[in-house]
């Protein structure tokens, strides 16, 4: 378990970062936090040629909140952004998600950053970033581009960001009026990739009645889907509504598989319970947020 | 003696060292070795066409590269079957080098040796073996079954058909008021202790000596195996067990390849070399345990009194059987616990896998025999109608059965005979302490939040503390400092403490004046090692012996200087002084100075040893005949046969029936090992022995899939319980002295583990309502039992012990 030879740089500026990357082409990797990227390594499972560390880089590890969402740079670690008050005041999914983020080591290093351009399926901040309809932006030597999210995933592991660039911020819109968010998954244990999970969103209309039920969940598919539920809830008062039938409902648009922790059908019946626990959860914070 | 330690919590002494980061491990000694690194099987079965190293030879910083071909002599020879068993008839062990046949993934091929671990693992990986592969058997029925042969000249798979009996089963069952019978399934796990395995060397060619560091708990033979594979005189090789993170099992199969292949290395180099496990290594090329299947047969009266019990087991023991059938027989011998089953016939047929080898983890082979007892017990109450704590009363060895022989022969080779206990005193307590009578008051509270609880229970007897022997060395020096070693290791059970504790009590002296050493062969050549929960009992014996013996020699001399009787001395705080006149003392370091008769005086205190030191008696010589210089003594305790600890579990727990997730709320441990040395050593082994319970229950397994490829090594995807997942433990004491003796102690490092499985399948049947008929299990596996046809088992009032 000791990685193969690479050679390493730690530019101190993000023009550096890309000579580098452009310099040292295909092989070249980026390390943030390290938190997948080194055991990949450690087990030969992954051979950068370079690893181009951008820690010293200035100017990437803040947190805007503000108005319309959250931008998160790419030097931002999961606990950080957990502890952010004004991040949760404007999108609170992020600390919920984030709370649920492996354990506080892990969340003291890894970035949330990392964890989307990582792409992992397992990983909460890819489901909260689809089911907010977020983006991210990405450096290249030609120049700076946002990418939303419905673009970024291609499969496990898997993002359309190629070629020389950094994935410097995400960004995450904030919560709508009369809206609430929950999330819950079900790990093996504690702070394990979740078997399954979830992260819901809910609004109602000016008449406190669910206008918009969409969830995102996690290690269900090759990459986060967003699921609209709205029609198994649509114009029910929050007391009234059937989030069991939504459940129901999203039990029949998810396709997940197997593995050695969970049966694909007992993924799908976790689809079920979760949903319809967590959607009745961000009901009754819309409901809150409506009065 | 008037210093009293015995019995006390004291705290360990260890902590603060291992606890800030000063212990010294395996990896912190030999900072400029060269590093080891082996190119092992990637199939579980295969024959070795060709090994092309040409690769690895253009890597800079490569060494040396090793092959069964570089092996000669005894190395050239299969590893040793280390516990021959006249019904082992088949047994078979590998090389330290794959020779022709790999038979488990992992299995070493081919030792790199670099100028660092990197290097190693960078030519290991452009070495290139061709291999052809071979049919492959994983699991006990793949093995039964004996489509294909792991090892050729077996073709039935089966190493040994071990076999204990008492009466005649057939008969008795067929003259049973009420049978049952039924199979059951426990899985593998593995002692996965947070050190890996390791080994470092050191060569002095112009001594022809080797010193080896290895991270074992049986250093003495571990330095008896290097030897004689090595052709090196005894006397020219030591070994030490440094601090070792963690046993529970794995270390105590001995000699590991790399044991052997290290020091070779070290020797043929004139260098230090060095390997240490990783994680992924220790998966594959360690050893695992408990996969059985188990068909049970047996007979009870309208009473639920057992009449006849029949069971055969088919134990998977891997690819090889190098610690021979230990485990096997822990299981035949220990499977009836605390139960007076008067006809009883146990069959293990022992089989081969290409898997990793089996050897014992915590509790050995005794988890799976009280997954079979307390089962059908829980099966006796529910055809009964009985309260399964109440099945269980009607079935013990009372108080007065003690000695309670078997007839059988147990795994040390001496007669299979409980030497105490008081198990309907367990009962009663673990009554009490988890609130039996109370559980449909909390399964009702339990529906109102959703959630399914139930509880569960079961009792195991353990026989601890088997021989031969151990042996311990106590000396005081003329500081007052008092050394104690002994040969056996420590994993960080807290041997310093124990052993300082029981040495301090018998000499009178303060626990901080005594130093403790174990495993290391350079202070006590004779040994056995730590394994069977026996430190306690063996070497603690031996310790409170050879205390015993400087004690006598202490009172000896001081009586003669202080010219009184030895009986009317005592030594307290270090001091030897005659009872009830104050003044009348000479310190024990003194002692210590004077049992020595100098001609030189190197110090201030030798001063008063030298010959014109004092007057003197001329009549004598100035050591007595017959006794020695020194204030020091060798004593061994040599067991008349194990001493049996016993104890009661119960687990409750709750089910959320929407995700199938399954928490443990409650833990409650009735236990009793004998006179306790330290209560709060003795609880911390029963909190970690539940931790492995419970992950043997609902989280680990080892997921070999049909070729022999373990799908989750890694601590990812084998899934050790965190601390989240383990309970707190509710514990309670029973102390039932062993005669056995001299301190009347049992052992106590393994109970912990083995009702688990037992208790926590009873609860989860208790919550559900369905069959639970293997171990471990996961939610998603209770989510297709709930969906399958599955028996369904009636829920037994547990409020009162209703009537049968």
């Amino acid at each position: 378990m000791k990685p193969a030879p690479f050679s390493y740089a730690d530019p101190d500026s993000l023009d550096e970062a890309l000579a580098v990357l452009s310099a040292e082409g295909e092989g070249a990797k980026v390390l943030a936090g390290g938190q997948s990227l080194l055991p990949l390594l450690n087990m030969r499972l992954a051979a950068p040629t370079t690893l181009v560390d951008i820690n010293r880089v200035p100017g990437l590890d803040q947190i805007e909140a503000g108005g319309s969402g959250v931008r998160v740079g790419a030097l931002v670690r999961h606990a950080a952004l957990l502890r952010s008050a004004e991040a949760s005041a404007v999108q609170p999914l992020l600390a919920r998600a984030t709370a649920n983020v492996a354990h506080p080591a892990i969340r003291n290093r890894g970035t949330t950053v990392g964890s989307i351009a990582h792409a992992d399926p397992s990983g909460e901040m890819t489901a909260v970033l689809a089911l907010t309809g977020g983006s991210v932006t990405v450096a290249t030597p030609d120049g700076t581009s946002s990418v939303d999210w419905a673009d970024l995933f291609l499969g496990p592991l898997e993002t359309s960001v190629h070629g020389p660039a950094v994935v410097t911020s995400a960004f995450f819109p904030a919560l709508a009026p009369r809206s609430g968010t929950a999330f819950a998954e079900v790990a093996r244990r504690k702070g394990d990739y979740a078997v399954c999970g979830a992260g819901v969103m809910v609004t109602l209309d000016e008449d406190r009645r669910v206008a918009s039920a969409r969830v995102a969940y996690i290690s269900v598919g090759l990459v986060p889907e967003v699921h609209d539920l709205t029609d198994a809830v649509v114009g029910r008062p929050v007391d009234a509504a059937d989030w069991a039938a939504a459940g129901v409902m999203a039990q029949g648009l998810v396709d997940p598989d197997g593995d050695l922790h969970a049966s694909a059908d007992y993924r799908r019946l976790l689809v079920g319970a979760l949903t319809a626990r967590t959607l009745a959860s961000a009901a009754a914070e819309a409901q809150e947020r409506s009065a | 003696m008037t210093t009293k330690l015995f019995g006390e919590p004291v705290r360990r002494r260890e902590d603060a060292r291992l606890i800030v980061g000063q212990g010294r491990y395996l990896d912190d000694i030999g900072s400029g070795a060269y590093a080891a690194a082996f190119v092992r099987s990637p199939y579980a079965h295969a024959r070795v066409v060709d090994i092309d190293v040409s690769g690895a030879l253009e890597v800079e910083g490569l060494l040396a590269v090793y092959t069964y071909e570089d092996l000669t002599g005894p190395m050239a020879e299969p590893l040793p079957v280390l516990i021959p068993h006249p019904q082992l008839t088949h047994a078979r062990t590998g090389y330290t080098l794959v020779r022709d046949v790999a038979h488990h993934v992992g299995e070493a091929v081919v030792m790199v040796v670099a100028v660092d671990r990197y290097v190693a693992e960078d030519a290991a990986a452009l070495i290139e073996v061709t291999w052809e592969e071979l049919p492959v058997v994983v699991g006990v029925d793949a093995a039964e079954a004996a489509v294909h042969a792991v090892h050729p000249d077996v073709p039935d798979n089966v190493a040994a058909r071990h076999h204990q009996e008492r009466g005649d089963v057939e008969a008795a069952l067929a003259a049973s008021a009420h049978t049952l019978s039924f199979t059951q399934y426990f899985e593998r796990s593995a002692s996965m202790p947070m050190e890996g395995k390791g080994v470092h060397a050191r060569w002095d060619a112009d001594d022809s000596a080797l010193r080896v560091h290895s991270s074992t708990q049986a250093s003495t033979s571990v330095r008896a195996a290097i030897a004689a594979k090595l052709e090196l005189s005894l006397e020219k090789v030591e070994v030490i067990a440094p601090d070792v993170g963690g046993g529970f099992g794995v270390k105590i199969m001995h000699p590991w390849p790399e044991e052997l292949l290290v020091p070779m290395a070290a020797i043929k180099l004139g260098h230090e070399v060095k390997w240490v496990e990783d994680r992924r290594e220790h998966f594959i090329s360690s050893a695992h345990e408990r996969q059985q299947r188990q068909e049970v047969a047996v007979g009870y009266d309208d009473d639920g009194r057992i009449t006849a019990l029949d069971v055969l087991v088919w134990h998977d023991n891997g690819a090889y059987t190098n610690y021979g059938i230990i485990v096997p027989i822990n299981t035949a011998t220990q499977l009836c616990g605390p139960y007076d089953i008067p006809v009883y016939r146990a069959r293990v047929n022992s089989v081969y896998t290409n898997t990793v080898l089996v050897t014992p983890y915590r509790g050995a082979g005794r988890p799976q025999g009280t997954f079979v007892m307390e089962r059908t017990m829980d099966r006796i109450a529910q055809e009964r109608g009985l309260d399964r704590l109440e099945v269980r009363r009607r079935n013990l060895i009372q108080n007065d059965q003690f000695p309670y022989d078997w007839g059988m022969t147990f795994q040390d080779g001496r007669p299979l005979v409980y030497d105490s206990g008081n198990y309907p005193g367990l009962v009663d307590k673990l009554e009490a302490l988890v609130d039996w009578p109370g559980l449909e008051d909390r399964r009702a509270e339990a529906a109102t939040r959703g959630k399914l609880l139930g509880a569960g229970m079961a009792m195991y007897v353990e026989g601890t503390g088997p021989g031969p022997y151990e042996g311990a060395h106590v000396e005081v020096l003329g500081s007052g400092k008092v050394l104690v070693s002994t040969g056996l290791t420590s994993q960080g059970q807290g041997h310093e403490t124990v052993f300082a504790q029981l040495a301090a009590s018998e000499l009178g002296v303060p626990i901080e004046d005594v130093e403790v050493t174990t495993g290391d062969t350079r202070r006590f050549g004779y040994a056995v090692g730590t394994f069977a929960s026996r430190a306690a009992v063996v070497s603690g014996n031996a310790v409170a012996l050879a205390a015993k013996g400087v004690r006598e020699k202490a009172l000896r001399i001081a009586a003669e200087l202080l010219e009184a009787d030895p009986g009317d001395l005592e030594i307290d705080e270090g001091l030897v002084q005659v009872k009830g006149t104050p003044g009348a003392s000479i310190p024990l370091r003194t002692v210590a100075v004077l049992s020595n008769p100098l001609r030189y005086a190197f110090d201030e205190a030798a001063r008063q040893a030298t010959q014109f030191a004092g007057p003197g008696d001329d009549s004598k010589p100035p050591i007595a005949v017959g006794d020695s210089p020194g204030l020091e003594y060798t004593d061994y305790y040599s067991p008349l046969r194990s001493t049996f600890a016993a104890g009661a579990h119960a687990a409750v727990v709750e089910i959320d029936p929407a995700t199938w997730e399954i928490d443990v709320v409650q833990y409650a441990v009735v236990h009793d090992c004998g006179n306790v040395v330290n209560p709060m050593i003795v609880e911390g082994q029963v909190q970690g022995g539940v931790a492995q319970g419970v992950g043997g229950a609902l989280y680990e397994r080892m997921a070999y899939d049909r070729d022999g490829q373990l799908q989750n090594a890694s601590f990812m995807d084998f899934l050790m319980p965190y601390a989240s997942e383990v309970p707190d433990v509710d514990i309670d004491h029973q102390e039932t002295p062993s005669p056995l003796n001299p301190l009347g102690i049992k052992g106590a490092g393994e109970a912990g583990v083995i009702p688990g499985s037992a208790a926590i399948a009873s609860a989860i049947e208790d919550a559900v309502g369905r069959r639970i008929a293997a171990m471990p299990i996961s939610p998603t596996e209770l989510y297709d039992l709930m969906r399958s046809d599955g028996e369904q088992v009636p829920r037994l009032p547990s409020a009162t012990g209703v009537p049968a």
